[in-house]
């Protein structure tokens, strides 16, 4: 029972921290205007959805790995 | 005497908690508010190959995306394999096959305040497998806009069959659960974190493939549950005014006993107004699972000759181009598109039967498509 009230009491600590940095402290330091060059299709993570969804089919029916890809998909009938 | 402290309950501290958490939330969400931004009107219209190792896949595949009252985007895709598949496993343990994929995926996106949220199924139906899975997920974009994070759950269920008997003898489920963050950290560098966590309970193997005992060909035999863990880090940056720079790595571990990397790097360039070009390598390497064996000399529980599930490395390289070819600012666009990949593969502890060598082979992945946004 000690242990839970203590992991709460952490966690409610790191909250307050985290509340008081968000609500305080650091305030976003990339203003909307700044932001051109990021909306540029240079500094896309992906271009084109349906592109990248079949080259992560090809990786994931001849390797082990899976998941975190950033590309959603489902179910392929691997196996 | 000893003091009698009063100490607050775990329950009232879990409601100061999770009350704490929301309030942080909220404070960091409508700091600087920011509506979510639907996905851009889009079609695609695609070709796509493979081909190395003996298997040729090839096919269309499409996809269709627009918004209705400015709230909600509607997305259908289909999506082709014509399979002709003559790979070693297949002309040493059995006979050349062609076959055919047909997947089918509708979605739906919803924009509330500087939320996205996004739910979606997908079907994919082929002889002797069909698979069939819906997904929800949600991005929020806290702190400005300068951080967005994403949940997302996925369940799938696959019905496994043979093609010498009708109907389907087995099944499996699925759940993924993925979390991800997307940062911006200068005006010129962006980076995401993701971690996704599958979990997998039913038939997992192959119904048609063999492994190796004593010398003898045996059925595979698989374990009926998998859980595995990745993470994946991404930066990208500008380089000039016409370049960026972008680079990846992803890890990932299993209960079957595989760890595996995967780095990634890409170089794109734009050519003037219309040209866009990338050039990038991959290199990815796995260790094998726990019941991995080229060639068994003891019988165990579970065994495969998967070379899905044996040690490799791979390597690949290739470039993507993207032209304009129509482009009326704020009314649409409409660009050309074409992608080659050459991937090698490098098995360590996989055999070729007929000369005993390790075996290794290349193969190629084309992509042909124009896509289209309105």
């Amino acid at each position: 029972m000690t242990t839970v009230r203590c992991m709460l009491m952490r966690g409610a600590l790191l909250v307050v921290a985290a509340s008081v940095l968000a609500g305080c402290s650091i305030q976003p330091w990339v203003k909307p205007y700044e932001r051109e060059r990021l909306a540029d299709p240079l500094m896309a993570l992906s271009r084109n959805g349906l592109a990248d969804k079949h080259r992560d089919h090809v990786f994931d029916v001849r390797e082990a790995s899976r998941g975190a890809t950033g590309v959603q998909g489902s179910g392929c009938g691997c196996n | 005497m000893r003091a009698n402290k009063r100490r607050p309950r775990p329950a009232a501290l879990l409601r100061a908690l999770l009350g704490a958490l929301f309030g942080s939330l909220g404070a960091l969400a409508t700091s600087a508010a920011h509506a979510a931004d639907l996905p851009e009107d889009r079609a695609d219209a695609m070709w796509h190959s493979y081909d190395g190792g003996g298997t040729k896949a090839d096919g269309p595949a499409v996809l269709v995306r627009k918004s209705v009252a400015g709230k909600v985007s509607l997305s259908g895709s289909y999506y082709m394999d014509h399979v002709s598949n003559a790979s070693i496993d297949v002309v040493t343990t059995a006979s050349p096959y062609k076959e055919t994929r047909h997947e089918w995926g509708v979605g739906l996106d919803y924009a509330v305040r500087d939320s996205l949220l996004t739910l979606a199924a997908t079907r994919s139906k082929e002889p002797d497998y069909l698979a069939e899975g819906v997904s929800l997920d949600v991005s929020q974009e806290v702190f400005g806009g300068m951080s967005t994070i994403n949940l997302g759950f996925t369940r799938a269920n696959d019905k496994v069959g043979r093609s010498d008997i009708s109907g389907y003898f087995d099944s499996a489920k699925h759940w993924r659960y993925r979390l991800g963050l997307t940062q911006v950290l200068t005006p010129r560098l962006l980076a995401s974190l993701n971690y996704e966590s599958v979990s997998d309970d039913g038939f997992l193997g192959n119904a048609y493939r063999s492994a190796l005992v004593f010398g003898a060909a045996v059925p595979e035999r698989m374990p009926r549950t998998r859980s595995s863990r990745a993470v994946k880090a991404r930066l990208i940056g500008a380089v000039g005014d016409n370049a960026s720079l972008r680079g990846e790595y992803r890890y990932f571990w299993d209960n079957w006993d595989i760890k595996a990397h995967t780095g990634e790097a890409g170089y794109s360039r734009t050519f003037g107004p219309k040209w866009l070009t990338e050039a990038f390598l991959r290199v990815y390497s796995q260790d094998k699972a726990l019941f991995y064996s080229d060639n068994a000399t003891t019988e165990t529980l579970y065994i495969t000759r998967s070379r899905q599930y044996s040690t490799f490395d791979s390597t690949s390289f290739g470039a993507r181009l993207a032209y304009t070819a129509l482009k009326v600012p704020g009314r649409y666009e409409v660009k050309l598109n074409g992608s080659f990949e050459r991937i090698n593969y490098d098995f360590k502890d996989f055999t070729d039967v007929r000369n005993g060598q390790l075996y290794s082979y290349d193969a190629n992945v084309v992509q042909l498509f124009v896509s289209a946004t309105f």
